[in-house]
């Protein structure tokens, strides 16, 4: 028909290290989102970039580039202009996605479509309030006006509407998400993306809910400004549990979930919450290797090349016989896995381990991940809205030590000593 | 989940493990004979137990056979045979009762319920006895029309089985064919509408494509992912360790060192073996400590490094002799001896651990073809175990010796296991269990199984 890819009004999410990384050892993924207006395809593809960003799958030689497909030309118009979009999509979606296919062939990429599908006028209605209302479309209407003419919107572009087809798209690969979630149909997943893909969107809810995130009260090697390590709680550390309790019996939260790492320092918090919590090895502090339970001044004094090179690539950086962030990302994927599967959860764990979760819920990138500040005795709530997460901070008023050490102005191997110190916190 | 590396504590009891609070599961198959229904169950309930989700399948057919001595025709089938009828009933009752008994009384977490369960009646069955019992039910059903693949599953599992003992091949596949067809008239299909309270995964041409409905839990998820990254196309998966190395000579375990002299002619003799296989497309995994890069470098191929393929972490011990660990941690010792699935080496890892970061490695090699896994001792003891079925007791003391390649090949039900020497000599690794492991034991009972060493 003569259409082209710039014909078809697109949005496209790029992950983070596209432009970086032009060499792909495999072909590189479109995903295509497919669906009605107020289906939760701009949702799923900002959670779905944010995910596959944080797992770092451009280290993987793999690339996605995302589609997102309106599926008329011009939705933006009027009510009454209805009829004419109608009559101007008179070519049906499936020669769009015909479009999409060979400009995808062309170019050697694989393509994956996510279709979004869904009936329960709740669920849409929903929706619409919590994303389009806000847009400048509807800046002067009255609320109850506007979400009916959005649905009369819908509705014009329901008559021409053209699902993916179990019989004629079936050499597509594609799944295709009924009523958020309660039910998938998938078909001809390529590869090893895909499938991961397929597990993430199948593992993910839009129930509302609050997550948790807080480090272990503060620790006898806190004290002693000594990294990693197994020791107990300070007095000022088991203060801080009990106030932790206190915070927790107040949100009055229903059905919440506890979660500590395998170190003492965090089964000691919990312990004092008085409720059963669960412990997962994957949330323990990053290992700093030959580093354990050193001061900086100590690492600064028995390897000063280390130190220097960490703080040049604190991301990639792994400690001699130990872990780097990056690493760290990898172990905990499982964690967020069933963090998306849960609802309220109240997660204790460590400085790099809350960095790394909290860098997944606020699509931090990498070489923000390692300095994002998580201070002892203070909780992060964590609440998913609209597109992104409203963040609340909780500091509990029990004093502890600052652990946090910001990047130094010089981070060359060939620095003194003095230079390389100047950013530790103080301790005893 | 045990074996998720996590465990439930409850308040003023940090030390004991509370079992999890889920209610037990119970996976139903479904669908017509000779459509991977006993394979899928076989399969999922290995990597079940593999992870640590005590497991069993349960197959109707056994309970059949076990009840019917000789199994005469198809005739048995037919739906109008009311004697076969009632026995078929009460061989699925059976089953179910011990089904019971697993999930109840024995600790088990999930039961695979393996029939053919076609009718809707049948599987409304199934769920009030689960809902009297407070089990979670799942179904997995089967659905396949592709007569290629139905020939085949009939040629590798059903001509062998013991009801076609006394036929040749042609009379077998003639009388399958026709117990089929008992099936299908009444067959109903999970169908979205009429069965979307169900929770259910429904596998269409072996995997070409899924419908998944009302996934209930993180097990019935684990479950979904599983099922959806295997495939029957036939390839091979070669396990072998890195070459000899210098710590290895030593007796010194865990490190990071370089091959030896015969080490690097194992590699060597490695890349011609893999050359002569004439392998299509092979995938080399390695992990990313020297002496298994230095073993793929000489194969000239492209290879792919995992950190989750490193070895076992010992901690404390890394770099000792047994000798060495005998004498400085004699306590962790014997407590390894007696337990050595689940010690963990003081700032270490177990080799419960080990299984934990070997999954995502494991659910790669289900999803790939032709992979040659150049590893070490004790990773390549789990992923043995995983293909093998091994347990937990075993695991851990499962033969891997140096400078031996491991060639698997899935066949039927289980996997055919080739074991090809490359004639380099190298030193012994495997240290077995001794026969005393109480922590008072003398020094010389401790070492008394060590392997010879520099």
């Amino acid at each position: 028909s003569g259409q082209t890819l710039a014909d078809i009004k697109h949005t496209v999410f790029l992950t983070k290290e596209q432009a970086s990384r032009p060499q792909f050892t495999n072909s590189p993924t479109m995903i295509v989102m497919v669906g009605l207006p107020a289906r939760g395809k701009t949702y799923i593809s900002r959670k779905l970039t944010r995910y596959l960003n944080w797992i770092g799958v451009q280290t993987q030689g793999e690339c996605i580039l995302y589609i997102f497909i309106y599926l008329y030309r011009d939705y933006s118009k009027e009510p009454k202009d209805c009829v004419s979009a109608v009559f101007d999509a008179t070519n049906t979606t499936r020669e769009r996605r015909g479009v999409i296919i060979s400009f995808a062939k062309e170019k050697g990429y694989k393509v994956f479509f996510i279709e979004s599908i869904c009936d329960d006028p709740e669920i849409i209605e929903a929706n619409i309030m919590e994303v389009k209302l806000s847009s400048p479309d509807y800046e002067d209407c009255d609320k109850e006006e506007a979400l009916d003419d959005f649905v009369k919107r819908i509705e014009c572009y329901k008559t021409n509407y053209v699902s993916l087809d179990e019989e004629k798209d079936r050499h597509l690969s594609y799944i295709k998400i009924f009523n958020v979630g309660s039910r998938y149909l998938v078909n001809r997943v390529q590869d090893h993306i895909q499938s991961r893909i397929v597990y993430y969107l199948m593992n993910i809810h839009v129930t509302p809910r609050s997550i948790y995130l807080s480090r272990h009260g503060e620790s006898e090697l806190n004290l002693l400004g000594r990294i990693g390590g197994d020791s107990g709680l300070s007095t000022q550390g088991k203060k801080y549990a009990s106030a932790l309790a206190e915070f927790i019996r107040n949100q009055a939260i229903k059905d919440l979930k506890v979660w500590t790492s395998h170190m003492k320092r965090t089964i000691q918090t919990a312990e004092a919450l008085g409720v059963a919590y669960e412990q997962w090895k994957a949330l323990n502090e990053i290992d700093a290797g030959m580093c354990e339970e050193m001061t900086y001044e100590k690492i600064q004094e028995n390897y000063p090349e280390e130190f220097a090179m960490r703080d040049q690539d604190k991301y990639r950086y792994r400690y001699p016989k130990g872990e780097s962030y990056e690493d760290l990302v990898h172990r905990l994927e499982p964690v967020i896995m069933e963090l998306e599967r849960q609802e309220n959860v109240l997660v204790i764990c460590h400085q790099a381990v809350m960095r790394c979760l909290l860098a997944y819920f606020l699509d931090k990138s990498a070489d923000e991940l390692p300095y994002l500040k998580c201070p002892l005795h203070t909780v992060l709530k964590l609440t998913p809205v609209a597109y992104g997460c409203k963040v609340e901070s909780f500091y509990l008023n029990i004093k502890a030590v600052n652990t946090h050490r910001e990047r130094p102005a010089n981070v060359d191997v060939t620095r003194g000593p003095e230079e390389a110190l100047r950013t530790v916190p103080d301790h005893f | 989940m045990r074996g998720a590396g996590r465990s439930n504590h409850t308040r003023g009891d940090p030390d004991r493990t509370v079992c999890m609070t889920n209610c037990p599961t119970l996976i139903v198959t479904v669908g017509l004979p000779a459509r991977g229904k006993t394979y899928i169950s076989k399969k999922l309930t290995r990597y079940l137990n593999w992870i640590g989700v005590p497991t069993k399948e349960f197959n109707v057919g056994q309970y059949r056979r076990e009840c019917v001595k000789i199994y005469k025709s198809f005739e048995f089938f037919r739906p109008d045979n009311e004697e076969g009828l009632k026995i078929r009933k009460e061989c699925a009752s059976a089953a179910l009762n011990d089904v019971r008994q697993y999930l109840t009384e024995e600790g088990g977490q999930v039961a695979v319920f393996d029939a053919t369960n076609t009718t809707r009646e049948r599987r409304e069955t199934i769920n009030r006895f689960a809902e009297q019992n407070g089990f979670k039910v799942f179904f997995v059903e089967s659905v396949c029309e592709d007569p290629d693949v139905i020939a085949e599953n009939i040629v590798q599992v059903k001509l062998g089985s013991p009801d076609y003992t006394h036929c040749n091949t042609e009379q077998a596949v003639e009388d399958f064919m026709k117990r089929i067809k008992c099936y299908e008239n009444s067959y109903q299909p999970l169908d979205e509408v009429l069965d979307r309270d169900l929770s259910f995964i429904k596998i269409i041409d072996v995997g070409r494509r899924y419908l998944v409905n009302r996934v209930q839990d993180h097990i019935q998820s684990r479950i979904v992912y599983y099922l959806m990254n295997i495939h029957i196309t036939p390839r091979s998966i070669y396990l072998c360790r890195h070459g000899e190395s210098d710590l290895n000579v030593k007796g010194r375990i865990g490190g990071d060192s370089g091959l030896t002299f015969r080490g690097k002619e194992f590699a060597h003799y490695l890349g011609q073996f893999i050359h002569a296989q004439g392998i299509s497309d092979l995938k080399v995994w390695t992990s990313q400590m020297k002496r298994t890069i230095q073993t793929a470098e000489a194969l000239g191929v492209p290879y792919e490094q995992w950190k989750a393929l490193n070895e076992i972490d010992a901690g404390v011990c890394e770099e000792l002799m047994y000798e060495e660990i005998q004498q400085r941690y004699p306590l962790e010792f014997a407590l390894r001896d007696q337990d050595k699935y689940r010690y963990r080496y003081p700032k270490g890892e177990s080799y419960e651990d080990l299984v934990q970061r070997l999954e995502p490695v494991i659910m790669e090699l289900e999803r790939q073809e032709n992979v040659l896994v150049i590893c070490h001792q004790a990773v390549m003891r789990c992923l043995l175990a995983y293909f093998l079925d091994k347990s937990a007791e075993e695991l851990p003391y499962l033969k891997c010796p140096l400078h031996t390649v491991l060639k698997l090949t899935p066949v039927a039900y289980g996997c055919k296991v080739e074991s090809i020497y490359l004639n380099v000599d190298a030193v012994n690794t495997h240290r077995e269990r001794p026969e005393n492991v109480n922590v008072h034991r003398s020094a010389a009972d401790a070492l008394q199984t060590v392997p010879a060493h520099l």
